[in-house]
């Protein structure tokens, strides 16, 4: 239906083409800027942008973007795994692929953004018969693969060399495409989180807690917020001195404090503790603060995400973890979580095992040989832990890995998750997203390797994947918990490597503020406030104060098909119960209406007769909140 | 309280760390001795009992227990609390036959004894020797009992224990059921409302046939068992078959089912080996014909017992998944956990439900798209045959789907279609091994398998289902008792003037108020459940009765019965190819059948959902799961406080109500219009104060965990979970900025 069609000719000048949208009857003017230096060294003469309203959301949002077209290649199949081979017309923009095919019923499409791939590569050499054939591989577990006919020509050919480019920008020394999305929305999503605002929320600075200015120009660590919450017996000074003796600087600051024990969820790196067992008094007394902070609890623990053997093995290399000779009341537990290697490898496997087809008769152990659920169950196993040692124990913890970057900020946020009902809301969500994965510095561009075509580098690594993870098993265990409904995290996945969004870009706060990429860019909450029906679990119930223990037994973890298997056709969700309650309450809104119109019209008729009884058997109806 | 390890003589003093402190084992020395005594079911005569034996809680690792009496009666084996247990008066969803300390006898599945530490299997022999200090009970419906017998004085604890292992293990006569001694009155809630068909009248036949719009032929000539007594009372045939007094009652194609186009599913037993093989030859060939005759000359035949996993196989696949959920202890449940996802595919279970699926998937497709007949074949038709021909039929028909369609679906295939429940389910305990088989289980597993899938399809819940496998070993009903019909017609008789002439009444199963009150029923019903939406029909060409199948596919046109001339030609050609074929695999279709069922299933799923046409399950691997609420509802460690499906369908029972409050009041207000009432019997949602459902587990409406704070369960034994092995665990996280570790 609401389809507008832009296409123009141009060679390489300022094109401008209006069109007018049917769906919204709102005039949509394009201008198409073409660089006057040649990028590719090839005639590119065709502008071929299909507006389509009614996909996807996304599309919605780039109605007034310039997306520049780079290539079209007419006459592609796409081999697909399911339906076998289609043919159609590839185009490849700077933003996105777009493969349309013609000559099949229904309209098969695939849209997807190029931040997407990790890996394009030609597959085998040119054939006897000239095909081109080349695979793209793609972060979001699954692979494409496109066969060119007539590879003499060399518009087609470029296909492929516009891929390499436009995927890869970082590798090109372009930017990425988040910078040049200028989408407007009503929200501003870079104002989500205010860390003093965040803090404040949770009472703090209070007596024993204050928020340090010290790490203000990110001199005291890098890859740490600018706002620290530290206890108030130790100076700044101290901070310095305690920085040299934590891998990276990353000093033990305050994620979160219990409303009512006061007990903290502190996070750090390791200790540089070394083979010679380094000590530094300044960090005791830090963490003996951290334990006088709390009256409740006599105690402090001590939890080291890694196995211990890795522990002490990093003893080797400098790091270490604390001893509890030094470190008085102090108890220390291995959380045996692997590290991103072994998550790397896990996740290939996955990969493997769920794509492009499933082996039913062993799909089970095959399951099983990723270890894949596994991790996610050391991952839940170590956060519930911290939960319950907070909110059971009233005792504080500290929480460290090696670098503090990865599987602390998992099982800080997981925790926090466990512990705060506000971190289960839409917004709340957000703000645990800045606080723990992006103001503490989780290397997100290392991780993900935004536009970077070194698909091999041993620096990437599912960790946030892993932790959305964990996050969805929580909201299968409890589905009324949680405000946000699985799309919200499906969509979150998807922009965190879509690179439309400026939100998971860089390694840290600092990078960008250096990079002014909140200036430049958009941020992903922008575009997830403006629209918040679409990521509301109409089941959510809100209890304040209420502690969520999931179970991590792995008979209660599931694979997340709908993320993991949503390119298998035949595994296409069913009706989720979520739209079937959204009837419900369609359906009670319109009854409601009508009980309220019913109403009024009686109590008119009451005035003029009045003879009426008062009291109205309607009253009786409990009140309905709405929840939509 | 304090756990303390106390050790001392055998006979009065524990010999394990106990949950009790020093002072209450005074009390007990010093005994109030009030007697208590279980409230007897009408026709229960207690055994033996025994006091105190100490039954340990499960909640946790540590040997916990509560004191309190065991008893032995010829319905159950009981065990009442000392203590006085608050509980059982707050809960909403109780079985009036047992609670939870009840095991019915026929619920017994294995009883261990722990003979100085070791675990033995107990058999007939081991009893005449001496007692164990702790006796386990693994029940049928996955429970698992513990009872230590030290405490109690030595010829009671032999007493108790040899009197439970006698009613539970050894092999007794049908009559000894406690079904025949159960003299509770037979409610009158039963004929007040829906009846489910319990097809045991040649008018339900009729009535099922008219509904379908068969064209079959009602055989009443078995009325006493005159052709055979593994045969149904009532059963219909094809029109076309003739002579129905040969081969000892066997080999009969016996009507299911009638698809809208006319085409018919119709089961059947082998013909006897014995005749000559000419003779053999001859009448599987009179059988397709008739089979053929039945719509358009067509028709499939397929061997179950060629194709799916015999009777046996599917006991010991059983026999291995069952054991993962009958947990001990802590230490065992985490321990198996590590290795959760390859012990459960070595046992096969899911995979048997998978085939069975799959194969009522191929039978739908023929009646579906090709509109050809079906006749599927087994040694006795009772088994692998009642499970495909009632799947086929959900799938097909949504009236089915319907809570009582469901239980009539269960009267005509297994009830009245004989199957032998009382060797398969081994209710006597039998020694003879070869015929137990939970059979009736693994059909109400495929059914929770699409209940899952399509939720809103069905009226019943899977909590309805779960009660319903459960309710299979309740000695209390008829309707699970016998091996056929005539089985169940020559006992009956034989048991009727026992009962002091007055009438045996054994309640059936359908008869729900025998267990719960109305208000636990409604757990029955799915909240989810998209009800017909009435204005469709007049979108339809002709208006149907209620309960008249909706044209499944409104794409497939309908076609009319063909006249028999047309085809004469074509009839005769097949006719000869039918005399080639003996009864094997599907004809004419070389490909695997189940690559050819998946083409089938894609363009079903083109398709928009139609929750009252044809359901199809997705049977791919991670597509066929565990029966969560069933297997997992008895294992605290997996408890979810405050989650689990309750969470939502506590939210939408309150929703549901709320409507339904709008819609009267809609109804009291608008008087004057004639809004048409609901059919749908009112179900009351309100039944759990909402606030509540935060704190409810997720085993609701099961187990409750009681007492127990609202503490997470922290695994155990998480080292030995992951042997990563690769040089990978060992590499540094910043694997460009260290040097690698050697």
């Amino acid at each position: 239906m609401g389809r507008a069609r832009v296409e123009g000719l141009s060679s390489c000048a300022l094109i401008s083409c209006s069109s007018v949208c049917r769906s919204t009857k709102t005039p949509v003017k394009a201008n198409f800027l073409f660089c006057q230096r040649n990028w590719f060294r090839i005639p590119v003469f065709v502008v071929l942008y299909y507006i389509d309203f009614c996909t996807s959301s996304i599309l919605m949002v780039l109605k007034y973007v310039f997306i520049v077209c780079v290539s079209t290649a007419k006459d592609v199949t796409y081999i697909c795994p399911f339906v076998g081979p289609v043919r159609g017309s590839l185009t490849v923009t700077n933003y996105r692929l777009f493969f349309r095919c013609t000559d099949r019923e229904p309209v098969f499409g695939l849209d997807l953004p190029l931040g997407v791939l990790s890996r394009v590569e030609k597959i085998g050499a040119a054939t006897s018969r000239g095909d081109v054939s080349y695979g793209l591989a793609c972060k979001d577990m699954r692979n494409l693969r496109f066969v060119h006919k007539e590879p003499e020509d060399s518009l087609k050919k470029s296909v492929f060399e516009v891929l390499m480019k436009f995927a890869f920008p970082v590798s090109n020394n372009m930017s990425l495409f988040a910078f040049e999305y200028k989408q407007v929305f009503p929200e501003n999503g870079w104002r989500v989180y205010d860390p003093l605002a965040e803090y404040k929320r949770q009472g703090l600075p209070k007596e024993s807690w204050r928020i340090s200015k010290v790490n203000d120009h990110y001199e005291l660590c890098d890859s740490y917020p600018a706002a620290l919450v530290v206890p108030v017996t130790i100076t700044d000074e101290e901070l310095r001195r305690i920085s040299s003796f934590r891998a990276k600087g990353r000093i033990p600051v305050l994620s979160w404090i219990h409303p009512e024990s006061q007990a903290a969820v502190v996070r750090a790196s390791q200790p540089m503790v070394g083979q010679n067992g380094r000590r530094c008094k300044e960090d005791e007394k830090l963490l003996q603060a951290i334990m006088d902070a709390n009256a409740q609890s006599h105690k402090i623990f001590i939890f080291d995400a890694r196995p211990s053997v890795n522990a002490a093995a990093n003893k080797m290399k400098g790091g270490g973890y604390e001893s509890e000779d030094a470190y008085q009341n102090a108890e220390l537990v291995f959380l045996d979580i692997h590290n991103i290697h072994v998550m790397r490898e896990s996740q290939r496997k996955l990969k493997e095992v769920v794509y492009p087809n499933i082996e039913d008769s062993h799909w089970l152990s095959n399951l099983e040989s990723t270890h894949w659920l596994e991790h996610i169950k050391l991952i839940l196993a170590g956060a519930l832990r911290i939960a319950d040692k907070v909110e059971s124990g009233k005792t504080s913890v500290v929480v460290h890995c090696s670098d503090g970057w990865d599987r602390t900020p998992q099982l800080t946020s997981l925790a926090l998750i466990m512990l705060d009902s506000h971190y289960r809301t839409i917004r709340g969500f957000q703000i645990l997203l800045e606080k723990e994965w992006l103001s503490f510095g989780h290397r997100f561009q290392q991780r993900v390797g935004h536009g970077d075509k070194n698909h091999t580098d041993a620096d990437r690594s599912p960790i946030f994947l892993q932790f959305i993870d964990c996050v969805w098993q929580m909201t299968r265990q409890f589905p009324a918990a949680f405000e946000f409904n699985e799309y919200f995290l499906i969509t979150i996945l998807d922009q965190l490597y879509s690179c439309l969004f400026g939100t998971f870009l860089c390694n840290s706060e600092q990078q960008r503020l250096k990079e002014e990429v909140p200036k430049h860019t958009v941020s992903l909450w922008s575009f997830v406030n403006s629209q918040l029906e679409e990521f509301v679990n109409p089941l959510y119930v809100h209890y304040p104060s209420h502690v969520l223990f999931p179970t991590v037994g792995i008979r209660h973890l599931q694979l997340w098909v709908t993320y993991y298997i949503r390119w298998n056709p035949r595994m296409r969700p069913q009706e989720p119960v979520h739209q079937r309650y959204k009837e419900l309450l369609a359906k009670r809104a319109e009854l409601q209406k009508r009980v309220e119109e019913l109403q009024r019209e009686a109590a008119n008729r009451t005035a003029s007769s009045s003879s009426e009884r008062a009291g109205s058997p309607t009253r009786s109806i409990t009140p309905v909140q709405t929840f939509v | 309280m304090l756990s303390l390890g106390s050790v001392g003589a055998k006979s009065t003093k524990p010999s394990f760390v106990s949950y009790v402190t020093p002072e209450e084992i005074k009390l007990e020395k010093e005994p109030p001795k009030i007697e208590k005594h279980p409230d007897l079911l009408p026709g229960e005569v207690e055994f033996c009992c025994a006091n105190p034996i100490l039954k340990y809680t499960q909640d946790d690792m540590s040997q916990r227990g509560i004191f309190g009496t065991l008893f032995c009666t010829n319905f159950r084996v009981t065990f009442i609390s000392d203590e006085k247990s608050q509980e059982e008066t707050t809960k909403t969803f109780k079985n009036k036959l047992y609670g939870e300390n009840d095991i019915p006898l026929m619920c017994v599945d294995h009883i261990y004894g722990v003979y100085d530490e070791k675990k033995k299997l107990i058999t007939g022999g081991l009893v005449k020797n001496k007692y164990p200090s702790k006796m386990i009970i693994h029940c049928k419906d996955l429970r698992v009992f513990q009872f230590c017998l030290t405490f109690t004085k030595e010829e009671d604890a032999k007493k108790i224990f040899q009197g439970i292992a006698h009613h539970c293990l050894e092999e007794r006569s049908l009559k000894c059921v406690f079904a025949f001694s159960y003299s509770g009155t037979p409610s009158p809630e039963m004929q007040r409302k829906w009846e489910t068909i319990l097809f045991d009248s040649p008018e339900d036949w009729t009535q099922e046939m008219k509904r379908t719009r068969a064209n079959c032929r009602l055989v009443t000539e078995n009325e006493n068992f005159e052709l055979s007594q593994r045969l149904p009372k009532y059963f219909v045939i094809p029109s076309a078959l003739g002579d129905l007094f040969s081969y000892q009652g066997k080999g009969f194609p016996i009507w299911c089912w009638s698809h809208h186009s006319g085409c018919a599913l119709f089961k059947a037993s082998l013909p006897p080996v014995t005749q000559e093989d000419g003779d053999f030859q001859k009448h599987l060939d009179i059988m397709l014909n008739a089979v053929a005759h039945n719509y358009l000359y067509s028709a499939k035949t397929e061997d179950l017992s060629e194709s799916l996993p015999t009777i046996q196989d599917i006991q010991q696949s059983y026999n291995k998944f069952k054991q993962f959920f009958l947990i001990e202890n802590s230490t065992d449940f985490w321990l198996s956990d590590v290795k959760w996802f390859s012990s459960l595919e070595s046992s096969g279970w899911l995979d048997i439900i998978r085939q069975c699926l799959q194969k009522a998937v191929e039978v739908v497709e023929c009646l579906e798209k090709d509109n050809t007949n079906v006749l599927i074949t087994e040694e006795e038709g009772t088994d692998l045959c009642c499970v495909i021909s009632s799947l086929v039929q959900i799938m097909l028909d949504p009236y089915y789907r319907t809570l009582m369609g469901f239980q009539s679906l269960v009267q005509k295939e297994w009830v009245a279609g004989c199957h032998a429940f009382l060797d398969r389910c081994n209710h006597l305990h039998q020694k003879d091994k070869e015929c137990h088989s939970p059979v009736f289980l693994l059909f109400l597993e495929c059914v929770w398998q699409l209940v899952q899938q399509h939720s809103p399809a069905f009226q019943f819940s899977e909590t309805y289902l779960t009660v319903l496998s459960d309710s299979v070993d309740v000695p209390v009903f008829s309707t699970f008792l016998f091996n056929s019909a005539h089985h169940r017609e020559s006992v009956m008789k034989a048991e009727s003037p026992l009962a002091q002439s007055s009438p045996l009444s054994c309640p059936t199963v359908w008869d729900w108020s025998v267990q719960f009150d109305s208000k636990a029923q409604n757990f029955f019903f799915n909240p989810l459940y998209s009800e017909k939406v009435k204005h469709e029909k007049a979108v339809r060409k002709a208006h149907k009765p209620k309960h008249q199948r909706q044209l499944s596919l409104p794409s497939t046109a309908f076609k009319p019965p063909s006249k028999k001339g047309f085809f004469k030609d074509e009839t005769d050609s097949l006719k000869k190819i039918l005399r080639v074929k003996r009864l094997s695999r599907w004809m004419g279709s070389p490909d695997s059948p189940a690559a050819t069922t998946r083409g089938f299933y894609e363009s079903w799923k083109q398709r928009p959902l139609d929750y009252h046409g044809l359901l199809l399950p997705c049977l791919d691997g991670p597509a066929v799961r565990v029966w969560m609420q069933r297997y997992l509802r008895w294992i605290p460690e997996v408890h979810i406080m405050g989650g689990g499906s309750v969470a939502v369908m506590t939210k939408l029972m309150e929703l549901l109500s709320q409507v339904q409050d709008l819609k009267r009041v809609l109804e009291q207000r608008d008087s004057s219009q004639a809004v048409k009432l609901d059919h749908r019997p009112y179900i009351q949602h309100r039944l759990l104060s909402f606030g509540s459902s935060g704190r409810l587990s997720s085993s609701f409406p099961f187990a409750y965990s009681r007492n127990r704070s609202f503490k997470p369960i922290i695994p155990t034994g998480l080292m030995q979970s992951l042997m990563v092995t690769d040089s990978l665990a060992s590499q540094e996280d910043e694997a460009s900025s260290f040097v690698s570790l050697v």
